[in-house]
């Protein structure tokens, strides 16, 4: 029987194993909103504020659980809205499938209105997209998105659909079971013996590893890996939450705002093994200057990664479990107590810095400490929290502080760095079942506090804690640090009060400065299940530490302001 | 040094902007690019020629194997390789210079392929050096317009770019 091609675009989605959908209706998916009504019992579509929020609820969705987020927005600035969450999902390579339509095909490239050419717009921060101008290849084109979007290294693929498209009749088989994604390759078995020499003659090894890990589904090989050679290990922001954060071995994030034994630990090993991470300039500082005290075995599922960034002496492409996995049968179990002896001396400088720090920090006026925000947040949380973040300070201070305990239960724009990814992204975790909390800071939340709209509809379990300092903290850092403390356009001088917006939104709100306020608001965020706002007010001048400069490498590191 | 690469993709919409986006967002640069069909309609084959050193050649491959319409991307080796371009040359003709010109496009084994009383214009096909020196031997005699078609290149021998990955 032939059916619609709205009909066609909701079944796949349904036979691809969708069950939650995120978006906003327009003129040109009219007819797949039709769909969605008529099918709302087999397929929940979730409405946000803005086309953005949804983007970064389909990526949220995606990483707090692994399967492919979908986003459905109309055409032109429908479209245009998406871009932003499009390309965050894509430099952290989230699995995504976004749905738009587009005016009928007699119409495109006539500047009709409401057209914009969003398969060229969103080439280069998609892995492939599709414009589909024939009803008859729509079912298969959108199975072929979840698989692109699903196989070896995740990432979003747009599949653009005319309005007449979508109305067209074509003969629709359903599939009995979701796309199998395309085969990885596996690691060369020589190019793996090579490694496990390298490994075998290293006196001390380090574990260098990034999201990769999460989506590779690899960290319990990767602790074998780790256990079986007496490395320590250190990660990406990307990687953060792959390892519980309190594992012995486990020296926390490195590079910019990394902690202080994760990257000195990095420069004085022999070897680096870097596992599903790829060397971002916010990672390795100088790029002269890392690597000039070890070598490094990259292992990626994309080929593209290796030898792009940092030169490897040994480069092998291949699925990470599967290699981490074959590579431990290779290695000699080893034990290295010097090396073990300097990684606990590192831990011990580590932590009197940070006291220094701490110590320097607090005690300025009616304040919180950023870092006992997330100790006491975390205290009332429990180990399934998904924590999502938004980016600047707040960003970093719950990376380096948040104790986590189990993969995909921590949320954050990495590679782009997209201020305003966090509500979206909570709201997406919420919808998957999750319990919720996001770390924001005034700035970013400013940039997408419109989905509280959305978390109140939905009644998302939903804790939102604000570091209010009433500036854009990471940026007046780099001015205070670097530029002569021209604070230009850093201080926000708003007359926002957060705790009457949340409650214009519909949600509950309370404002703290002192820890014994914020212990009690927390009890009752918690308690809720319902979207919560906390207004933490914390010093304009913390600081994120330690710090590498921009351009600048461990020597530079900063791990107290004089 | 100049690399020459054949790329087969498939042959539809959009996958031109794909590859040569890959270059200019990547910063690479692109000497020569041309695209035509294949023996299977299905695909099509594309020739770019690019300067660079290694590490460049080794990242523009594997970031045209990511993509999605690329089959097949292999770097042609210069000795084993056919290498040919098409120049189409329309030049000032007049009695006086009209007998050099026609020599040169005798040694140069170019044809007329147009004739009026005020130009000649001649297709030339070779490596590029031999295009570039008969440009070089004809710009006195002034060029009216010039296109070149930029590099097509095939391997010597049963050495093959598969359609089919």
């Amino acid at each position: 029987m032939k059916i619609t091609g709205a009909k066609i675009v909701v079944e796949t989605l349904i036979e691809q194993g969708c069950d939650t959908v995120f978006g906003y209706p327009g003129g040109q998916v009219i007819d797949l909103f039709d769909e969605l009504f008529l099918n709302r019992d087999r397929i929940k579509h979730i409405l946000t504020a803005h086309e953005q929020g949804a983007a970064h609820a389909a990526d949220g969705y995606a990483r707090a659980t692994g399967k492919v987020g979908v986003v459905i927005a109309t055409s032109g600035p429908g479209a245009t809205n998406l871009v932003t969450g499009i390309a965050t999902a894509y430099l952290d390579s989230v699995p995504m499938v976004a749905v738009t339509g587009n005016v009928p095909c007699s119409l495109i490239g006539r500047d009709s209105f409401q057209e914009v050419d969003i398969v060229g717009i969103t080439m280069p921060v998609t892995k492939h997209n599709f414009i589909v101008k024939n009803v008859a290849e729509l079912a298969d084109t959108i199975r072929e998105a979840f698989r692109i979007a699903r196989s070896g290294r995740p990432g979003p693929v747009l599949v653009d659909i005319p309005k007449d498209v979508q109305t067209a009749l074509a003969e629709f088989s359903p599939q009995k079971k979701p796309v199998t994604p395309y085969p990885s390759v596996l690691a060369d078995e020589d190019k793996l013996r090579k490694a496990a020499e390298l490994i075998n003659k290293s006196e001390r090894p380090y574990i260098y590893f990034g999201g990769g890990l999460i989506s590779g589904k690899a960290h319990e090989e990767l602790i074998a890996l780790a256990d079986k050679i007496d490395a320590p290990i250190g990660c990406s922001l990307m990687g953060i939450s792959a390892v519980p954060s309190d594992h012995p071995r486990f020296l926390g994030m490195q590079g910019m705002h990394g902690h202080y034994a994760s990257s000195i630990a990095e420069d004085e090993s022999d070897l680096v093994i870097a596992l599903g991470a790829r060397f971002s300039d916010r990672a390795t500082g100088n790029k002269k200057r890392f690597a000039k005290n070890f070598n490094i075995i990259h292992i990626d599922i994309d080929c593209a990664e290796l030898q792009k960034n940092i030169p490897a002496a040994l480069a092998v492409q291949g699925d990470i479990k599967d290699a981490i996995g074959r590579l431990i049968g290779m290695v000699n179990k080893k034990k290295l107590p010097d090396w073990a002896k300097r990684i606990t001396q590192l831990r011990e400088e580590e932590k009197n810095r940070t006291e220094r720090a701490l110590a320097q920090c607090s005690g300025s006026g009616p304040t919180l400490s950023p870092y006992d925000i997330v100790d006491i947040i975390s205290r009332h949380a429990d180990g399934d929290t998904v924590v999502v973040t938004d980016v600047g300070q707040h960003q970093m201070w719950t990376a380096q502080r948040y104790p986590f305990c189990k993969p995909r239960t921590f949320l954050t724009s990495g590679g782009l760095g997209t201020m305003g990814y966090g509500m979206g992204a909570a709201i997406g975790a919420s919808a998957a079942g999750k319990k919720a909390v996001l770390f924001t800071g005034d700035g970013s939340f400013g940039m997408d506090l419109n989905e509280l709209a959305t978390a109140v509809s939905q009644n998302a379990p939903l804790v939102i804690v604000i570091m209010n300092n009433g500036v854009l903290g990471m940026v007046r850092q780099w001015q205070t640090l670097f530029f002569d403390k021209h604070y230009s356009n850093t201080t926000l001088d708003r007359k926002t009060d957060f705790v009457k917006l949340a409650e214009a939104f519909g949600a509950k709100g309370e404002r703290c400065v002192t820890d014994d306020e914020l212990e009690r608001a927390a009890e009752r965020a918690f308690a809720a299940n319902e979207p919560y706002l906390i207004d933490c007010i914390v010093d304009c001048d913390e600081f994120v530490l330690p710090m590498l400069p921009p351009g600048g490498s461990v020597d530079d590191i900063i791990t107290e302001i004089k | 040094m100049q690399y020459v690469i054949g790329v087969i993709v498939s042959n539809i919409s959009g996958v031109l902007s794909r590859v040569s986006g890959m270059f200019t967002r990547r910063g690479f640069n692109i000497d020569s690019l041309t695209v035509g069909e294949t023996e299977n309609s299905g695909y099509s084959r594309i020739t770019i020629a690019f300067n660079g050193d290694e590490d460049i050649r080794d990242r523009i491959l594997s970031q045209l194997q990511k993509l999605h319409d690329v089959k097949e991307v292999e770097v042609l080796d210069r000795k084993d390789t056919v290498i040919r371009e098409l120049l189409l040359i329309k030049v000032r003709n007049n009695a006086e210079t009209r007998q050099d010109i026609m020599t040169a496009v005798e040694i140069f084994r170019s044809k007329i392929v147009d004739y009026s009383p005020s130009s000649l214009t001649c297709e030339l096909t070779g490596e590029t050096s031999k295009v570039d020196a008969f440009i070089e031997l004809v710009k006195p005699y002034g060029i009216m317009e010039m296109c070149r078609t930029g590099l097509v290149a095939i391997e010597r021998g049963e050495n093959c770019l598969k359609t089919v990955k």
